[in-house]
């Protein structure tokens, strides 16, 4: 449906030849966008009407409290389904440490929250399907799990901004809810203007991107520069993905066009979660709770984690 | 007269929630006075993690988002 209409927009409305480069990308983009777009709507108000989307308040509440393992497993989890931004990653740091919580627990959900989320991982299976969604939520829990670990061994408490250890949180606020259906409808229909009000940019820079690589970048070049036997264009990828910053939602149309001409599953899937996961932004907002070593060794685990993900998976597919 | 806190620490949902019910108070004709509370330590020791949050007389009644329209109508 979404490829007709982007084949009529493109080719028809526009006249473009669907052989040109130029044809190609605006095709993409029109179908890209249309799909995307409906999905995501469609998602965030189901979601909503369900109120299944946690908030940081109950992820801290469910954490506190449980053995370390178990305290781990569940923030990976439950960062994975609450959807995050960026904008309250300090009172959800301040909000864990005071919970007793540690560290090493809220690093794994700070990773794992902006990478996974269930919206993006519903788009990712309608636009690449069920086995790289699978590869990617999968590689997502691993590294946030394994780089909550290590941070831990970096002992990074005595880099923490001394005021956050002084505040005291009250009593967690109870909010009743509005529970009958014009309630839900209203609260599902508000999370959908504030989500797609908050990502829409990410998701149209995304979708555009996407565009210019499928259009304008030959297949024979990709293959050659960016398939699996080039190992040095994993670390490449995870090192382009640091500076450029983008929602989860908004990497997969880049990773469409980038898997469509060959770029090899691990490097694109390394590049997907770089992308999500790291981003200057982030750090400058988290820099306000912990100092700067801290902040560079977080941003190398996940780095380094990245490449040999995306090696491991490169390597399993050839 | 009612005091209404709006917490958060100056994002730009935070300002968009003060303007909604600063305008459905006047619309109503219901006399009001806003503060805004930035100071994390502040708002955390109201409980909220997520913000904008919304407290009246001291009581927590919205976290996490702008609230709609009938939501701040019935506070006032």
């Amino acid at each position: 449906m979404f490829e007709q209409l982007g084949n009529l927009i493109a080719y028809q409305w526009l006249g473009l030849d669907a052989s040109t480069k130029l044809g190609a990308a605006v095709q993409f983009f029109v179908m890209d966008i249309s799909k995307i777009f409906l999905m995501l709507v469609l998602i965030i108000y189901l979601m909503g009407l369900l109120r299944a989307l946690l908030t940081p308040e109950k992820v801290r509440a469910y954490v506190r409290g449980k053995p370390k393992w178990l305290a781990r497993t569940l923030a990976i989890l439950l960062g994975a389904v609450t959807p995050f931004c960026s904008c309250s990653s300090v009172p959800l740091f301040i909000g864990f440490v005071e919970a007793g919580i540690p560290l090493g627990v809220t690093f794994s959900f700070l990773i794992a929250s902006p990478m996974i989320n269930e919206v993006a991982v519903v788009i990712l299976v309608g636009v690449l399907g069920w086995k790289l969604t699978a590869f990617y939520v999968m590689a997502g829990l691993f590294v946030a799990y394994v780089g909550g670990v290590i941070m831990e061994m970096f002992k990074p408490e005595k880099w923490v901004e001394e005021y956050v250890w002084k505040i005291q949180m009250g009593e967690m606020a109870q909010i009743e809810e509005d529970t009958s259906l014009l309630g839900r409808h209203r609260y599902a229909w508000g999370e959908v203007k504030e989500i797609v009000k908050r990502i829409w940019k990410w998701v149209v820079i995304g979708i555009a991107v996407g565009a210019a690589f499928h259009g304008f970048v030959p297949e024979a070049w990709v293959v050659e520069n960016l398939g699996g036997d080039n190992w040095l264009a994993t670390p490449l990828a995870v090192l382009m993905g640091v500076p450029l910053y983008s929602n989860a939602t908004g990497v997969i149309p880049i990773a469409e066009a980038m898997m469509s001409k060959g770029v090899a599953i691990g490097t694109t899937l390394a590049f997907m979660m770089s992308i999500a996961a790291l981003s200057l932004p982030e750090m400058l907002i988290l820099r306000k709770v912990i100092q700067w070593p801290a902040l560079a060794i977080y941003a190398s685990v996940l780095a380094v984690s990245f490449t040999l993900v995306g090696w491991a998976f490169n390597f399993l597919a050839l | 007269m009612k005091v209404i806190k709006v917490l958060g620490s100056g994002c730009a949902n935070c300002e968009n929630t003060a303007k909604l019910i600063s305008e459905a108070a006047k619309a109503k004709g219901v006399d009001v006075q806003i503060e805004k509370v930035e100071d994390m330590a502040q708002i955390m020791g109201y409980g909220v993690m997520s913000t904008p949050g919304v407290v009246i007389d001291e009581a927590v009644v919205h976290a996490g988002g702008i609230p709609d329209k009938v939501k701040i109508d019935s506070w006032l």
